[in-house]
Formats: structure tokens, sequence, C-alpha cells
């Protein structure tokens, strides 16, 4: 079937089999594989893309659902207009060291960017409770809960400008 | 995935039809049961019909005595409703538990109620509060609509439309749960109305069920001490790699507890 939709701002349309997933169409099909798949039954979190504006596991997504919605991946994400930057959570991730193997970090970002949008002012303990879909087995999670604070915070403050 | 067929009915008696017409099809809402299922190929189905085209199944409305939550509204909706946080701030409790975010924002009630699961949250909730599951043909009490493990009282070709949920005085939800899933090990729903109690328990047997002893002894006296001293009959609770039967049913009397503490915070 055809399935036309927004991804990362652009207007798209792809065929595509119902029973594909979404991380798989994006990886395989659009050759985005900023998107990981780490355990493919919506357990660990890799897969989190934005589906207008929401958190999504994509492995648990089925290609059909995109069908004139809006989609943000990893690659979507991007700092101010111009500044060449990457976006404030991903500045914040690399500063804080919210990553050791990486393999997480694109759902973790999604997840956080989402957390953050969500609620301006967070907690740790909102951010433990709003990271409990997505699995990391490197770093013990600790500075990542510091990288998604210290990248809300920075997303709040360039809205503030 | 096995290949499927995949329609997109734009009204609910075209969704019925399908199902019923084409042998082997299922419906889809959420699909945060379905789509895994069908990754591990538990199901294969020919066809799926979704519902997330059909009008009037998604949103809260506020009907005085009852609200009414449609089908294909997603938990994080609920878990967020200024409505439902007012009206029945347990069952918003409920559905900020279940599962994590993603699932959350995919996940949608007239899914989980439809395919009953027995460690899905709303179940609880819905038979706690003593709900009406409005579907395409009729509406179903929620004390005649489960029937234990995935089973309800669906009949082929019939789908949920909206859950009514009649506003108590009182009601708390609480759940102890398995760390790895985030599905209920034991969870338990009280509500408190003018008539009584009700008390519904998801996770510890094949399907939800209710405690006529927690409910008579809350509606003399809506507190946690009133059901400290009620243990439950450990037959026919689930023993598994989890958690054994008297452990599961050690957790109903502690997470009743916990639940009235919910309710009358």
């Amino acid at each position: 079937m055809q399935i036309s939709f927004t991804l990362n701002g652009r207007p798209t349309t792809v065929d595509v089999e119902p029973a594909t997933h979404v991380a798989e169409l994006l990886r395989e099909q659009l050759n985005l594989t900023g998107t990981h798949i780490g355990c493919d039954t919506s357990q660990c979190g890799a897969c989190v893309v934005h589906l207008d504006g929401l958190p999504v596991k994509s492995c648990t997504l089925l290609a059909p659902a995109l069908d004139g919605a809006t989609l943000l991946t990893v690659e979507g994400l991007q700092g101010a207009p111009g500044s060449n930057r990457m976006h404030p959570m991903q500045e914040a991730f690399r500063e804080h060291h919210g990553l050791q193997c990486g393999f997480c970090t694109p759902g973790m970002l999604m997840t956080a960017v989402a957390l953050a949008t969500e609620k301006p002012a967070l907690t740790e303990a909102d951010v433990r409770h709003g990271l409990e879909g997505n699995i990391c087995r490197c770093t013990g999670y600790q500075n990542i809960v510091v990288s998604v604070l210290a990248g809300a915070a920075a997303m709040n403050a360039a809205k503030g400008e | 995935m096995k290949p499927f067929a995949y329609h997109q009915p734009n009204q609910v008696p075209d969704a019925a039809k399908l199902l019923t017409s084409i042998e082997d099809s299922k419906l889809v809402a959420g699909g945060m049961t379905l789509i895994p299922t069908l990754k591990q190929r538990l199901a294969s189905p020919v066809a799926l019909v979704d519902l997330s085209k059909l009008p009037n199944l998604k949103g809260i409305t506020d009907d005085g005595a009852t609200i009414s939550i449609g089908a294909m509204t997603p938990h994080a909706v609920v878990a967020a409703s200024k409505l439902v946080q007012a009206k029945i701030p347990g069952l918003a409790a409920l559905a900020s538990m279940i599962g994590d975010p993603a699932v959350r924002s995919r996940g949608t009630i007239g899914g989980s109620v439809a395919n009953n699961d027995p460690a899905a949250d709303y179940p609880a909730g819905v038979l706690g509060l003593g709900a009406t599951i409005v579907t395409s043909a009729r509406e179903i009490a929620a004390d005649k609509f489960f029937l234990g493990l995935f089973e309800t009282a669906l009949e082929p070709g019939e789908i949920i439309t909206a859950i009514r949920f009649p506003v108590p005085l009182k009601a708390g939800y609480a759940k102890f749960k398995a760390p790895a899933s985030r599905y209920a090990l034991v969870g338990v729903f009280a509500a408190k109305f003018a008539d009584g109690v009700r008390v519904a328990v998801t996770g510890a047997g094949s399907g939800v069920f209710r405690v006529p002893p927690m409910e008579a002894a809350l509606s003399q006296h809506f507190d946690p001490s009133a059901v400290a001293a009620i243990k439950i009959d450990t037959d026919g609770l689930t023993s598994d790699i989890h958690a054994e039967a008297d452990y599961r049913a050690h957790l109903v009397t502690v997470m009743a507890k916990r639940a009235v503490d919910a309710a009358l915070s």
C-alpha cells in the first residue's frame, strides 16, 4: 500500500507492505539508521520516535499508521537554525557523558525531548519515571538522568531567547 | 510478521462487517498487544481492521453522574485529562501507571478492555467502578463482561465504542509491578459509592475478580485497617516464575490497603 507522511519536516510517500513496522521501514527502506532496534519486543526503547509529537516505540507501530501523520526521528533533531549545533538534548548527553556504547541513545534522546516538551520543569523523579521504557545496559542511568535534566533546562532557556 | 491485508474503515458498521466477513481478521486499536503477538507469530490473521479512522471513538465526555471515555482514547490522554483527574482521580492514576510513556501514547482503553489480559490494569478499574462497556451492538455491565483469561462477552463482529464510568465518592488504585513488563503482578482498585464499596483485583488470577469480604468490610468502614486482616484464598491464583500463589494472595491484601489509602489521600 502507498502511504504519505511528513518525515523530519519533509513530505514523504512510500510503498510499503502493511506487515512492516516503522523501525524496519525507516532503517531498510528509507536508510535512516539512527533509529535502533534493540529488543524488537517493545521493551527497550532504542527505537523511540515521535508520532504527531508523542513518543512511540517504532518497532511496535505498523507502517500504515503513518499515513497522514508527522514523524520525527533522531535524524530530525537539530539545534537552533543556522547555528550548526546539535539539539540541546544531544549537546547535554555529550557534555554530561550520558552514553557509553551509544546503542540506546537515539531512543533516550527522543524520550527525553518528549519529556522535556511535555513538562518544562522536570524533577529527577520525573526523569527516572519517564525513562521507564528505555533500557541502557552500560551507564547505570546516572549520567543519563543528569543529561536529561541539563538538556531540558537548555531547551527551556532556548525557548526563552 | 506474516503478510496481512490492511483495512481502515470510516464507519463502525463497516468495521464490524469486515470483521465478520473476513475469516481470521482482527481488529487493531493501539496495537500494543497485537503487534508483539504478530511479531512472535502467536497470531497470523489474514487481515487487520484498523479502528483509527472511525469517528467519535476518541475523547472523554462529562455526562454528570458518569463520564464516558471513547474506546480509542490513549492511556496518556486519560492520565492527563483534567476531567478524569477531577472526577475519578483513581482512574487517571491507573492510566498513568500503565506500561511506559511510549506505550501510553498508543495503547487504548478499548483495546485493553477487549483484550482482557489477566495482568492488565484497566480491567481492574472497569470492574472496580462497575463501568458499562458500550459496543456497536449493546451495553454490557462490567460484572458480565470479563469472562476469564483473555475472554470477554464480546460477540464476533462486536466493537467497543466507549466505556461509561459512574463517578464514585472515592476511588484508588495500587499495583505491584512486574519490574520488566510493568504489568500488574497484583493490582487492586477500590471504589466507594453511596450504596457500597467495590474492590477488583487484576494480575492475581486468570482474570480480574471482585473480593466480596473486602467490599463488605470497606462498606462498613472505608479505611485501610478494614482490609488489613482479610486474606484471600490461594485457590485459582496464578503461580509462575514471577510469584507463587501465596505471595500473590499476600499482595492482594497489601495492595488493597494501599488502594484505599490512595483513595483517601
